[in-house]
Protein backbone atom coordinates (compact mmCIF):
# COMPACT_ATOMS: atom_id res chain seq x y z
CA UNK A 1 0.00 0.00 0.00
CA UNK A 2 2.99 2.23 -0.38
CA UNK A 3 2.40 5.60 -1.99
CA UNK A 4 3.93 9.01 -2.05
CA UNK A 5 2.33 11.85 -0.16
CA UNK A 6 3.15 15.30 -1.42
CA UNK A 7 1.67 18.27 0.33
CA UNK A 8 1.99 21.99 0.29
CA UNK A 9 -0.25 23.33 3.01
CA UNK A 10 -0.82 27.00 3.67
CA UNK A 11 -3.05 28.01 6.54
CA UNK A 12 -2.70 31.02 8.84
CA UNK A 13 1.03 31.38 9.46
CA UNK A 14 1.85 27.89 8.17
CA UNK A 15 3.40 27.23 4.81
CA UNK A 16 4.61 23.64 4.78
CA UNK A 17 6.02 21.59 1.94
CA UNK A 18 6.29 17.92 2.68
CA UNK A 19 6.95 14.88 0.57
CA UNK A 20 6.82 11.43 2.12
CA UNK A 21 7.68 8.19 0.40
CA UNK A 22 5.73 5.76 2.53
CA UNK A 23 7.66 2.80 1.17
CA UNK A 24 10.92 4.11 2.58
CA UNK A 25 9.46 5.51 5.77
CA UNK A 26 6.41 3.61 7.04
CA UNK A 27 6.26 5.88 10.07
CA UNK A 28 7.04 9.58 9.68
CA UNK A 29 7.08 11.82 12.71
CA UNK A 30 6.12 15.49 12.51
CA UNK A 31 8.20 16.91 15.30
CA UNK A 32 8.41 20.39 16.72
CA UNK A 33 7.41 22.64 19.57
CA UNK A 34 3.73 23.19 20.44
CA UNK A 35 2.01 25.63 18.13
CA UNK A 36 4.45 25.05 15.27
CA UNK A 37 1.75 23.94 12.85
CA UNK A 38 2.09 20.15 13.07
CA UNK A 39 -1.53 19.51 13.98
CA UNK A 40 -2.71 22.01 11.37
CA UNK A 41 -0.87 20.01 8.74
CA UNK A 42 -2.30 16.74 10.02
CA UNK A 43 -5.86 18.12 10.05
CA UNK A 44 -5.46 19.43 6.52
CA UNK A 45 -4.23 16.00 5.39
CA UNK A 46 -7.37 14.47 6.91
CA UNK A 47 -9.57 17.15 5.33
CA UNK A 48 -10.80 18.31 8.74
CA UNK A 49 -9.45 21.77 7.99
CA UNK A 50 -9.41 23.28 4.55
CA UNK A 51 -6.04 24.71 3.56
CA UNK A 52 -5.83 28.15 1.96
CA UNK A 53 -5.46 28.79 -1.77
CA UNK A 54 -2.08 27.76 -3.12
CA UNK A 55 -2.18 24.50 -1.21
CA UNK A 56 -1.92 21.12 -2.84
CA UNK A 57 -2.24 17.68 -1.32
CA UNK A 58 -1.79 14.49 -3.27
CA UNK A 59 -1.60 10.97 -1.91
CA UNK A 60 -0.61 8.37 -4.49
CA UNK A 61 -3.13 8.72 -7.33
CA UNK A 62 -5.59 10.67 -5.21
CA UNK A 63 -5.67 14.44 -5.50
CA UNK A 64 -7.13 15.65 -2.20
CA UNK A 65 -6.63 19.41 -2.29
CA UNK A 66 -5.85 21.71 -5.19
CA UNK A 67 -7.42 24.81 -6.70
CA UNK A 68 -11.17 24.05 -6.83
CA UNK A 69 -10.56 20.56 -5.43
CA UNK A 70 -11.35 19.54 -1.88
CA UNK A 71 -12.10 15.90 -1.24
CA UNK A 72 -14.26 15.69 1.90
CA UNK A 73 -12.85 13.90 4.92
CA UNK A 74 -15.20 10.94 4.63
CA UNK A 75 -13.88 10.05 1.15
CA UNK A 76 -10.17 10.17 1.99
CA UNK A 77 -10.08 6.79 3.72
CA UNK A 78 -7.66 7.93 6.38
CA UNK A 79 -7.50 6.76 9.96
CA UNK A 80 -7.19 9.56 12.51
CA UNK A 81 -6.25 9.12 16.13
CA UNK A 82 -7.30 12.12 18.21
CA UNK A 83 -5.25 13.34 21.11
CA UNK A 84 -7.99 12.59 23.62
CA UNK A 85 -9.17 9.46 21.72
CA UNK A 86 -12.67 10.87 20.94
CA UNK A 87 -14.41 7.54 21.49
CA UNK A 88 -18.20 7.68 21.15
CA UNK A 89 -19.40 7.52 24.75
CA UNK A 90 -22.84 6.15 23.82
CA UNK A 91 -21.44 3.11 21.99
CA UNK A 92 -19.68 0.11 23.56
CA UNK A 93 -16.15 -0.80 22.50
CA UNK A 94 -17.31 -3.08 19.67
CA UNK A 95 -19.73 -0.38 18.48
CA UNK A 96 -16.93 2.15 18.35
CA UNK A 97 -14.61 -0.14 16.41
CA UNK A 98 -17.40 -1.11 13.99
CA UNK A 99 -18.55 2.47 13.47
CA UNK A 100 -16.61 2.96 10.23
CA UNK A 101 -17.67 -0.37 8.71
CA UNK A 102 -21.03 0.77 7.31
CA UNK A 103 -20.01 -0.02 3.74
CA UNK A 104 -19.18 -3.61 4.66
CA UNK A 105 -21.75 -6.41 4.55
CA UNK A 106 -23.25 -6.74 8.01
CA UNK A 107 -22.25 -10.39 8.42
CA UNK A 108 -18.55 -9.65 7.94
CA UNK A 109 -18.37 -6.84 10.47
CA UNK A 110 -17.96 -8.84 13.73
CA UNK A 111 -14.92 -10.62 12.31
CA UNK A 112 -13.33 -7.35 11.18
CA UNK A 113 -14.00 -5.78 14.59
CA UNK A 114 -12.23 -8.70 16.27
CA UNK A 115 -9.28 -8.43 13.86
CA UNK A 116 -8.91 -4.70 14.44
CA UNK A 117 -9.05 -5.09 18.22
CA UNK A 118 -6.48 -7.86 18.05
CA UNK A 119 -4.20 -5.70 15.90
CA UNK A 120 -4.30 -3.06 18.63
CA UNK A 121 -3.69 -5.61 21.41
CA UNK A 122 -7.19 -4.91 22.72
CA UNK A 123 -9.07 -8.13 21.97
CA UNK A 124 -9.99 -8.48 25.65
CA UNK A 125 -11.88 -5.15 25.60
CA UNK A 126 -14.44 -6.29 23.00
CA UNK A 127 -17.45 -6.44 25.34
CA UNK A 128 -16.60 -3.51 27.57
CA UNK A 129 -18.60 -0.28 27.70
CA UNK A 130 -16.63 2.76 26.59
CA UNK A 131 -17.11 4.69 29.81
CA UNK A 132 -14.71 3.34 32.37
CA UNK A 133 -11.88 2.42 30.01
CA UNK A 134 -8.48 3.51 31.31
CA UNK A 135 -6.45 5.95 29.22
CA UNK A 136 -4.27 3.21 27.77
CA UNK A 137 -7.28 1.01 26.99
CA UNK A 138 -9.12 3.91 25.33
CA UNK A 139 -6.01 4.55 23.26
CA UNK A 140 -5.92 0.95 21.98
CA UNK A 141 -9.64 1.00 21.22
CA UNK A 142 -9.24 4.29 19.34
CA UNK A 143 -6.41 2.73 17.34
CA UNK A 144 -8.54 -0.32 16.57
CA UNK A 145 -11.40 1.94 15.46
CA UNK A 146 -9.07 3.83 13.12
CA UNK A 147 -7.64 0.58 11.70
CA UNK A 148 -10.92 -1.31 11.24
CA UNK A 149 -11.95 0.24 7.87
CA UNK A 150 -8.42 -0.50 6.53
CA UNK A 151 -7.37 3.12 5.94
CA UNK A 152 -4.77 3.93 3.31
CA UNK A 153 -3.05 6.40 5.62
CA UNK A 154 -2.98 6.62 9.40
CA UNK A 155 -2.67 10.01 11.12
CA UNK A 156 -1.87 10.14 14.83
CA UNK A 157 -2.14 13.42 16.73
CA UNK A 158 0.01 13.34 19.88
CA UNK A 159 -1.07 9.73 20.42
CA UNK A 160 0.47 9.33 23.86
CA UNK A 161 0.13 12.77 25.39
CA UNK A 162 -3.20 12.10 27.13
CA UNK A 163 -1.75 9.14 29.06
CA UNK A 164 -0.09 8.98 32.47
CA UNK A 165 3.65 8.44 32.45
CA UNK A 166 3.87 4.67 33.18
CA UNK A 167 1.20 3.89 30.58
CA UNK A 168 2.88 6.16 28.06
CA UNK A 169 6.21 4.44 28.53
CA UNK A 170 4.64 1.00 28.11
CA UNK A 171 2.54 1.91 25.08
CA UNK A 172 5.35 3.81 23.38
CA UNK A 173 7.32 0.66 22.74
CA UNK A 174 4.23 -1.30 21.69
CA UNK A 175 2.93 1.35 19.35
CA UNK A 176 5.75 1.16 16.82
CA UNK A 177 5.48 -2.62 16.70
CA UNK A 178 1.70 -2.39 16.18
CA UNK A 179 2.07 0.25 13.48
CA UNK A 180 4.67 -1.73 11.55
CA UNK A 181 2.54 -4.86 11.80
CA UNK A 182 -0.49 -3.16 10.24
CA UNK A 183 1.54 -2.07 7.23
CA UNK A 184 -0.48 1.15 6.98
CA UNK A 185 1.72 4.19 6.28
CA UNK A 186 1.57 6.45 9.29
CA UNK A 187 2.21 10.08 10.17
CA UNK A 188 2.61 10.89 13.85
CA UNK A 189 2.54 14.37 15.37
CA UNK A 190 4.51 14.79 18.57
CA UNK A 191 6.51 17.35 20.53
CA UNK A 192 8.12 14.66 22.67
CA UNK A 193 11.68 13.69 21.70
CA UNK A 194 11.54 10.17 23.08
CA UNK A 195 8.23 9.59 21.30
CA UNK A 196 9.71 10.85 18.04
CA UNK A 197 12.74 8.58 18.41
CA UNK A 198 10.72 5.56 19.47
CA UNK A 199 8.04 5.72 16.79
CA UNK A 200 9.61 7.20 13.69
CA UNK A 201 11.62 6.03 10.72
CA UNK A 202 11.79 9.50 9.30
CA UNK A 203 11.32 12.75 11.11
CA UNK A 204 10.15 16.08 9.76
CA UNK A 205 11.01 19.01 12.01
CA UNK A 206 8.38 21.76 11.93
CA UNK A 207 9.18 25.10 13.55
CA UNK A 208 7.08 28.26 13.25
CA UNK A 209 4.98 26.92 10.41
CA UNK A 210 7.92 25.87 8.24
CA UNK A 211 9.53 22.51 7.55
CA UNK A 212 13.14 22.80 8.65
CA UNK A 213 14.54 19.35 8.11
CA UNK A 214 13.24 16.00 6.96
CA UNK A 215 15.13 12.72 6.93
CA UNK A 216 15.94 9.53 8.82
CA UNK A 217 15.61 9.94 12.59
CA UNK A 218 19.27 9.43 13.41
CA UNK A 219 20.40 11.81 10.65
CA UNK A 220 18.20 14.63 11.86
CA UNK A 221 19.13 14.15 15.50
CA UNK A 222 22.86 13.79 14.83
CA UNK A 223 23.20 16.42 12.18
CA UNK A 224 20.61 19.16 12.68
CA UNK A 225 20.57 21.25 9.52
CA UNK A 226 19.96 24.56 11.23
CA UNK A 227 20.51 26.10 14.64
CA UNK A 228 16.74 26.14 15.13
CA UNK A 229 16.53 22.40 14.54
CA UNK A 230 19.47 21.80 16.90
CA UNK A 231 17.68 23.82 19.59
CA UNK A 232 14.50 21.79 19.15
CA UNK A 233 15.97 18.29 18.87
CA UNK A 234 18.68 18.89 21.46
CA UNK A 235 22.29 17.97 20.89
CA UNK A 236 22.45 14.25 21.20
CA UNK A 237 24.27 11.47 19.57
CA UNK A 238 21.78 8.95 18.21
CA UNK A 239 23.25 5.72 16.90
CA UNK A 240 21.69 2.56 15.58
CA UNK A 241 23.01 -0.68 16.98
CA UNK A 242 22.22 -4.26 17.87
CA UNK A 243 22.22 -5.87 21.28
CA UNK A 244 24.95 -8.49 21.49
CA UNK A 245 24.21 -9.67 25.01
CA UNK A 246 23.98 -8.99 28.72
CA UNK A 247 27.19 -9.47 30.76
CA UNK A 248 28.32 -8.23 34.18
CA UNK A 249 25.03 -6.38 34.73
CA UNK A 250 25.56 -4.42 31.55
CA UNK A 251 23.93 -4.56 28.15
CA UNK A 252 26.43 -4.75 25.32
CA UNK A 253 25.56 -3.11 22.03
CA UNK A 254 27.35 -3.38 18.73
CA UNK A 255 27.37 -0.07 16.88
CA UNK A 256 29.09 -0.29 13.50
CA UNK A 257 31.65 -2.74 14.89
CA UNK A 258 32.25 -0.86 18.16
CA UNK A 259 31.01 -2.24 21.45
CA UNK A 260 29.23 0.12 23.83
CA UNK A 261 28.14 -0.70 27.36
CA UNK A 262 24.86 0.47 28.78
CA UNK A 263 22.90 -0.07 31.97
CA UNK A 264 20.73 -3.17 31.54
CA UNK A 265 17.57 -2.80 29.50
CA UNK A 266 15.18 -5.61 30.39
CA UNK A 267 13.04 -5.53 27.24
CA UNK A 268 15.94 -6.01 24.86
CA UNK A 269 17.19 -9.40 23.75
CA UNK A 270 20.39 -10.26 21.89
CA UNK A 271 19.96 -9.42 18.21
CA UNK A 272 17.38 -6.70 18.83
CA UNK A 273 17.79 -3.45 16.97
CA UNK A 274 18.08 -0.44 19.24
CA UNK A 275 18.73 3.26 19.15
CA UNK A 276 21.61 4.40 21.33
CA UNK A 277 21.24 7.94 22.67
CA UNK A 278 24.04 9.80 24.36
CA UNK A 279 23.60 13.40 25.48
CA UNK A 280 26.42 15.73 24.50
CA UNK A 281 26.75 16.77 28.18
CA UNK A 282 27.48 13.17 29.14
CA UNK A 283 30.56 12.68 26.97
CA UNK A 284 33.80 13.59 28.73
CA UNK A 285 36.98 14.15 26.73
CA UNK A 286 40.42 13.10 27.94
CA UNK A 287 43.83 13.20 26.40
CA UNK A 288 44.96 9.77 25.24
CA UNK A 289 47.32 8.02 27.59
CA UNK A 290 48.13 4.63 29.07
CA UNK A 291 45.02 2.73 30.22
CA UNK A 292 44.16 3.46 33.85
CA UNK A 293 41.22 2.49 36.01
CA UNK A 294 38.35 4.89 35.57
CA UNK A 295 34.64 4.80 36.27
CA UNK A 296 33.28 5.39 32.75
CA UNK A 297 32.77 2.00 31.13
CA UNK A 298 33.12 3.28 27.59
CA UNK A 299 36.50 4.64 26.56
CA UNK A 300 36.60 5.38 22.83
CA UNK A 301 39.67 6.70 21.01
CA UNK A 302 38.47 9.50 18.74
CA UNK A 303 39.62 12.26 16.45
CA UNK A 304 38.18 15.78 16.67
CA UNK A 305 36.50 16.61 13.34
CA UNK A 306 35.06 20.02 14.20
CA UNK A 307 34.78 22.50 17.07
CA UNK A 308 31.90 25.01 17.13
CA UNK A 309 31.36 27.65 19.80
CA UNK A 310 27.81 27.26 21.12
CA UNK A 311 27.10 29.93 23.70
CA UNK A 312 29.34 29.50 26.74
CA UNK A 313 30.49 26.03 25.63
CA UNK A 314 32.10 24.33 22.68
CA UNK A 315 30.32 21.73 20.61
CA UNK A 316 32.89 19.15 19.56
CA UNK A 317 32.26 16.69 16.78
CA UNK A 318 34.23 13.47 17.08
CA UNK A 319 34.98 10.54 14.84
CA UNK A 320 35.43 7.40 16.92
CA UNK A 321 34.48 5.10 14.10
CA UNK A 322 31.05 6.29 15.05
CA UNK A 323 30.07 9.96 15.07
CA UNK A 324 29.79 11.56 18.50
CA UNK A 325 28.95 15.08 19.64
CA UNK A 326 30.27 16.36 22.97
CA UNK A 327 29.93 19.60 24.92
CA UNK A 328 32.96 20.94 26.79
CA UNK A 329 33.51 24.26 28.51
CA UNK A 330 35.80 26.81 26.86
CA UNK A 331 38.57 26.48 29.53
CA UNK A 332 38.55 22.71 29.06
CA UNK A 333 38.75 23.23 25.32
CA UNK A 334 41.81 25.42 25.75
CA UNK A 335 43.38 23.07 28.28
CA UNK A 336 43.01 20.08 25.97
CA UNK A 337 43.95 22.22 22.96
CA UNK A 338 40.91 20.95 21.08
CA UNK A 339 41.12 21.53 17.38
CA UNK A 340 40.39 19.59 14.27
CA UNK A 341 42.60 16.50 14.02
CA UNK A 342 43.36 16.27 17.76
CA UNK A 343 43.45 12.73 19.22
CA UNK A 344 41.31 12.34 22.34
CA UNK A 345 39.52 9.67 24.33
CA UNK A 346 35.75 9.97 24.70
CA UNK A 347 34.62 8.65 28.07
CA UNK A 348 30.99 7.77 28.56
CA UNK A 349 29.45 6.24 31.68
CA UNK A 350 27.26 3.23 31.04
CA UNK A 351 24.41 5.05 32.84
CA UNK A 352 24.58 7.81 30.21
CA UNK A 353 24.00 5.40 27.34
CA UNK A 354 20.22 5.32 26.80
CA UNK A 355 18.68 2.54 24.77
CA UNK A 356 15.41 2.81 22.88
CA UNK A 357 14.11 -0.39 21.33
CA UNK A 358 13.52 0.28 17.66
CA UNK A 359 12.37 -2.72 15.62
CA UNK A 360 13.37 -2.55 11.98
CA UNK A 361 11.00 -2.27 9.08
CA UNK A 362 10.34 -5.71 7.66
CA UNK A 363 10.54 -5.24 3.94
CA UNK A 364 9.44 -7.94 1.58
CA UNK A 365 12.37 -8.95 -0.63
CA UNK B 1 -65.45 20.25 31.89
CA UNK B 2 -65.27 20.31 28.09
CA UNK B 3 -63.80 16.89 27.33
CA UNK B 4 -64.19 17.46 23.61
CA UNK B 5 -61.94 20.53 23.85
CA UNK B 6 -59.39 18.57 25.88
CA UNK B 7 -59.43 15.92 23.15
CA UNK B 8 -58.78 18.55 20.47
CA UNK B 9 -55.98 20.10 22.50
CA UNK B 10 -54.23 16.78 23.15
CA UNK B 11 -54.59 15.71 19.52
CA UNK B 12 -53.28 19.05 18.29
CA UNK B 13 -50.32 19.07 20.70
CA UNK B 14 -49.43 15.44 19.95
CA UNK B 15 -49.52 15.86 16.20
CA UNK B 16 -47.63 19.16 16.37
CA UNK B 17 -44.87 17.45 18.35
CA UNK B 18 -44.74 14.50 15.95
CA UNK B 19 -44.48 16.76 12.91
CA UNK B 20 -42.20 19.35 14.43
CA UNK B 21 -39.43 17.20 15.92
CA UNK B 22 -38.26 15.60 12.64
CA UNK B 23 -38.29 19.09 11.12
CA UNK B 24 -36.53 20.72 14.05
CA UNK B 25 -33.62 18.23 14.22
CA UNK B 26 -32.02 19.12 10.85
CA UNK B 27 -32.83 22.82 11.29
CA UNK B 28 -31.25 22.86 14.75
CA UNK B 29 -28.23 20.90 13.52
CA UNK B 30 -27.73 23.39 10.74
CA UNK B 31 -28.12 26.36 13.08
CA UNK B 32 -25.81 24.94 15.70
CA UNK B 33 -23.09 23.47 13.50
CA UNK B 34 -23.07 25.42 10.23
CA UNK B 35 -20.01 27.41 9.32
CA UNK B 36 -22.11 29.84 7.24
CA UNK B 37 -22.85 33.31 8.58
CA UNK B 38 -26.40 33.26 7.23
CA UNK B 39 -27.20 30.78 10.00
CA UNK B 40 -27.50 33.76 12.36
CA UNK B 41 -30.29 35.24 10.22
CA UNK B 42 -32.14 31.95 10.10
CA UNK B 43 -31.79 31.58 13.86
CA UNK B 44 -33.51 34.95 14.26
CA UNK B 45 -36.31 33.91 11.88
CA UNK B 46 -36.85 30.68 13.84
CA UNK B 47 -37.07 32.65 17.09
CA UNK B 48 -39.65 35.12 15.68
CA UNK B 49 -42.75 33.35 17.12
CA UNK B 50 -41.32 34.05 20.60
CA UNK B 51 -41.48 37.81 20.10
CA UNK B 52 -44.30 38.33 17.61
CA UNK B 53 -47.77 38.85 19.06
CA UNK B 54 -49.78 35.68 18.34
CA UNK B 55 -52.24 37.83 16.45
CA UNK B 56 -49.54 38.88 13.97
CA UNK B 57 -48.43 35.31 13.42
CA UNK B 58 -52.06 34.22 13.21
CA UNK B 59 -52.82 36.96 10.71
CA UNK B 60 -50.01 35.91 8.37
CA UNK B 61 -50.88 32.24 8.65
CA UNK B 62 -54.54 32.99 7.98
CA UNK B 63 -53.63 35.03 4.90
CA UNK B 64 -51.26 32.35 3.66
CA UNK B 65 -53.82 29.58 4.13
CA UNK B 66 -56.78 31.50 2.65
CA UNK B 67 -58.06 30.70 -0.82
CA UNK B 68 -56.57 33.99 -2.08
CA UNK B 69 -53.04 32.62 -1.60
CA UNK B 70 -51.32 30.07 -3.91
CA UNK B 71 -50.83 27.67 -0.97
CA UNK B 72 -54.51 27.86 0.06
CA UNK B 73 -55.63 27.37 -3.52
CA UNK B 74 -53.31 24.39 -4.04
CA UNK B 75 -54.63 22.80 -0.83
CA UNK B 76 -58.21 23.37 -1.92
CA UNK B 77 -57.59 21.83 -5.34
CA UNK B 78 -55.88 18.74 -3.93
CA UNK B 79 -58.11 18.07 -0.94
CA UNK B 80 -61.29 19.89 -1.80
CA UNK B 81 -61.32 21.62 1.57
CA UNK B 82 -60.05 24.94 2.90
CA UNK B 83 -57.30 25.21 5.48
CA UNK B 84 -58.51 28.23 7.37
CA UNK B 85 -60.82 27.44 10.30
CA UNK B 86 -60.10 23.69 10.11
CA UNK B 87 -58.05 21.37 12.31
CA UNK B 88 -55.43 20.96 9.53
CA UNK B 89 -55.01 24.72 9.28
CA UNK B 90 -54.68 24.92 13.03
CA UNK B 91 -51.98 22.24 12.91
CA UNK B 92 -49.96 24.26 10.36
CA UNK B 93 -50.22 27.38 12.51
CA UNK B 94 -49.29 25.49 15.65
CA UNK B 95 -46.21 23.92 14.02
CA UNK B 96 -45.02 27.40 13.08
CA UNK B 97 -45.72 29.02 16.43
CA UNK B 98 -44.02 26.20 18.36
CA UNK B 99 -40.96 26.12 16.12
CA UNK B 100 -38.60 27.92 18.55
CA UNK B 101 -39.67 25.67 21.42
CA UNK B 102 -38.53 22.62 19.48
CA UNK B 103 -35.48 24.13 17.81
CA UNK B 104 -33.82 26.01 20.64
CA UNK B 105 -33.26 23.14 23.11
CA UNK B 106 -31.84 21.10 20.23
CA UNK B 107 -29.53 23.92 19.16
CA UNK B 108 -28.24 24.16 22.72
CA UNK B 109 -27.68 20.39 22.85
CA UNK B 110 -25.92 20.22 19.49
CA UNK B 111 -23.76 23.25 20.23
CA UNK B 112 -22.55 21.56 23.40
CA UNK B 113 -21.35 18.44 21.58
CA UNK B 114 -17.64 17.63 21.53
CA UNK B 115 -16.52 18.66 18.06
CA UNK B 116 -13.98 15.84 17.95
CA UNK B 117 -16.74 13.25 18.05
CA UNK B 118 -18.26 14.74 14.91
CA UNK B 119 -14.82 14.84 13.29
CA UNK B 120 -14.15 11.25 14.30
CA UNK B 121 -17.40 10.26 12.58
CA UNK B 122 -16.41 12.10 9.39
CA UNK B 123 -12.98 10.48 9.34
CA UNK B 124 -14.68 7.10 9.67
CA UNK B 125 -16.53 7.78 6.43
CA UNK B 126 -19.93 9.01 7.61
CA UNK B 127 -21.90 11.80 5.94
CA UNK B 128 -23.29 14.72 7.93
CA UNK B 129 -26.72 13.09 8.01
CA UNK B 130 -25.19 9.84 9.25
CA UNK B 131 -23.22 11.68 11.92
CA UNK B 132 -26.36 13.54 13.00
CA UNK B 133 -28.33 10.30 13.39
CA UNK B 134 -25.62 8.15 14.94
CA UNK B 135 -23.61 10.55 17.08
CA UNK B 136 -25.29 13.94 17.55
CA UNK B 137 -28.83 12.71 18.31
CA UNK B 138 -27.97 9.85 20.68
CA UNK B 139 -25.80 12.25 22.66
CA UNK B 140 -28.57 14.88 22.76
CA UNK B 141 -31.37 12.82 24.28
CA UNK B 142 -32.00 15.35 27.04
CA UNK B 143 -32.29 18.15 24.48
CA UNK B 144 -34.65 16.06 22.38
CA UNK B 145 -36.86 15.31 25.39
CA UNK B 146 -36.91 18.98 26.38
CA UNK B 147 -37.89 19.95 22.84
CA UNK B 148 -40.74 17.42 22.81
CA UNK B 149 -42.13 18.41 26.21
CA UNK B 150 -41.90 22.14 25.52
CA UNK B 151 -43.56 21.81 22.12
CA UNK B 152 -46.40 19.75 23.52
CA UNK B 153 -46.97 22.07 26.47
CA UNK B 154 -46.72 25.24 24.46
CA UNK B 155 -49.26 23.97 21.93
CA UNK B 156 -51.71 23.05 24.66
CA UNK B 157 -51.36 26.54 26.12
CA UNK B 158 -51.56 28.44 22.81
CA UNK B 159 -54.48 30.85 22.57
CA UNK B 160 -54.03 33.79 20.21
CA UNK B 161 -52.90 31.89 17.13
CA UNK B 162 -55.65 29.30 17.63
CA UNK B 163 -58.30 31.96 17.87
CA UNK B 164 -57.04 33.73 14.74
CA UNK B 165 -56.61 30.66 12.54
CA UNK B 166 -58.95 28.07 13.98
CA UNK B 167 -61.88 30.05 15.23
CA UNK B 168 -64.06 28.23 17.70
CA UNK B 169 -65.58 25.11 16.14
CA UNK B 170 -66.37 22.43 18.74
CA UNK B 171 -64.65 19.12 18.01
CA UNK B 172 -62.41 20.67 15.34
CA UNK B 173 -60.69 23.85 16.45
CA UNK B 174 -62.05 24.54 19.91
CA UNK B 175 -59.11 23.85 22.26
CA UNK B 176 -59.03 23.98 26.05
CA UNK B 177 -57.78 27.53 26.21
CA UNK B 178 -60.56 28.69 23.88
CA UNK B 179 -63.10 26.72 25.91
CA UNK B 180 -62.09 28.58 29.08
CA UNK B 181 -62.39 31.90 27.28
CA UNK B 182 -65.84 30.85 26.05
CA UNK B 183 -67.01 29.83 29.53
CA UNK B 184 -65.96 33.18 30.94
CA UNK B 185 -67.73 35.01 28.09
CA UNK B 186 -70.86 33.01 28.97
CA UNK B 187 -70.46 33.83 32.71
CA UNK B 188 -70.05 30.07 33.38
CA UNK B 189 -67.36 30.68 36.00
CA UNK B 190 -67.69 27.22 37.53
CA UNK B 191 -66.66 25.45 34.30
CA UNK B 192 -63.92 28.00 33.65
CA UNK B 193 -62.52 27.41 37.14
CA UNK B 194 -62.49 23.62 36.76
CA UNK B 195 -60.83 23.71 33.35
CA UNK B 196 -58.34 26.33 34.50
CA UNK B 197 -57.41 24.21 37.52
CA UNK B 198 -56.89 21.21 35.24
CA UNK B 199 -54.60 23.28 33.01
CA UNK B 200 -52.66 24.51 36.03
CA UNK B 201 -52.03 20.99 37.31
CA UNK B 202 -51.09 19.82 33.81
CA UNK B 203 -48.59 22.66 33.32
CA UNK B 204 -46.99 22.11 36.70
CA UNK B 205 -46.67 18.40 35.95
CA UNK B 206 -45.03 19.10 32.59
CA UNK B 207 -42.53 21.54 34.02
CA UNK B 208 -41.64 19.20 36.90
CA UNK B 209 -40.98 16.42 34.40
CA UNK B 210 -38.89 18.76 32.30
CA UNK B 211 -36.70 19.99 35.12
CA UNK B 212 -36.19 16.52 36.57
CA UNK B 213 -34.82 15.51 33.15
CA UNK B 214 -32.01 18.04 33.53
CA UNK B 215 -31.51 17.71 37.26
CA UNK B 216 -28.74 15.09 37.13
CA UNK B 217 -26.13 17.17 35.35
CA UNK B 218 -26.57 20.41 37.24
CA UNK B 219 -23.83 21.97 39.30
CA UNK B 220 -24.66 22.38 43.00
CA UNK B 221 -23.09 24.15 45.91
CA UNK B 222 -20.45 22.07 47.67
CA UNK B 223 -21.69 20.53 50.92
CA UNK B 224 -21.25 22.90 53.89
Amino acid sequence: MAATLTARVRRHVCDLHLSIDTARAPVTVLFGPSGAGKTTLLRCLAGLDRPEPGSHIQFGDHLWDAPRVHVPTRRRRVGYLFQDHALFPHLPVAGNVGYGLHRMPRRQRPERIRQALAAADAAHLHDRPTRGLSGGEAQRVALARALAPRPQLLLLDEPLSALDTPTRTRLRGDLRRLLLATGVPTIVVTHDRTEALTLGDHIAVVIDGRLHQHGPVDTVFNRPATAAVAAVVGVDTILTGHVTGHHDDLTHIDVAGHVLHATPHRDLNPGDRTLVCIRADDIALELPGPPRPASPRNQLPAVVTAVHPDGPVLRVSLDAGITLTAYVTRPTGEHLDLQTGRQVTAAIKATAVHLIAHPAVERPH
Amino acid sequence: MDWQAIGVSVRLAGLTTLILLPLAVPVAAWLALSRRRIAVLLEAVVALPLVLPPTVLGFYVLTALGTASPLGRWWQQTTGATLAFTFSGLLVASVLSSLPFAVQPLVAAFAGLDRRLLEASAVLGRTRAGTLLRVALPLSKAGLATAAVLTFAHTVGEFGVVLMVGGNIPGATRTVSIAIYDSVQAFDYATAARTSAAMLVFSLLVLTTLYSLRRGRRTRWPRP
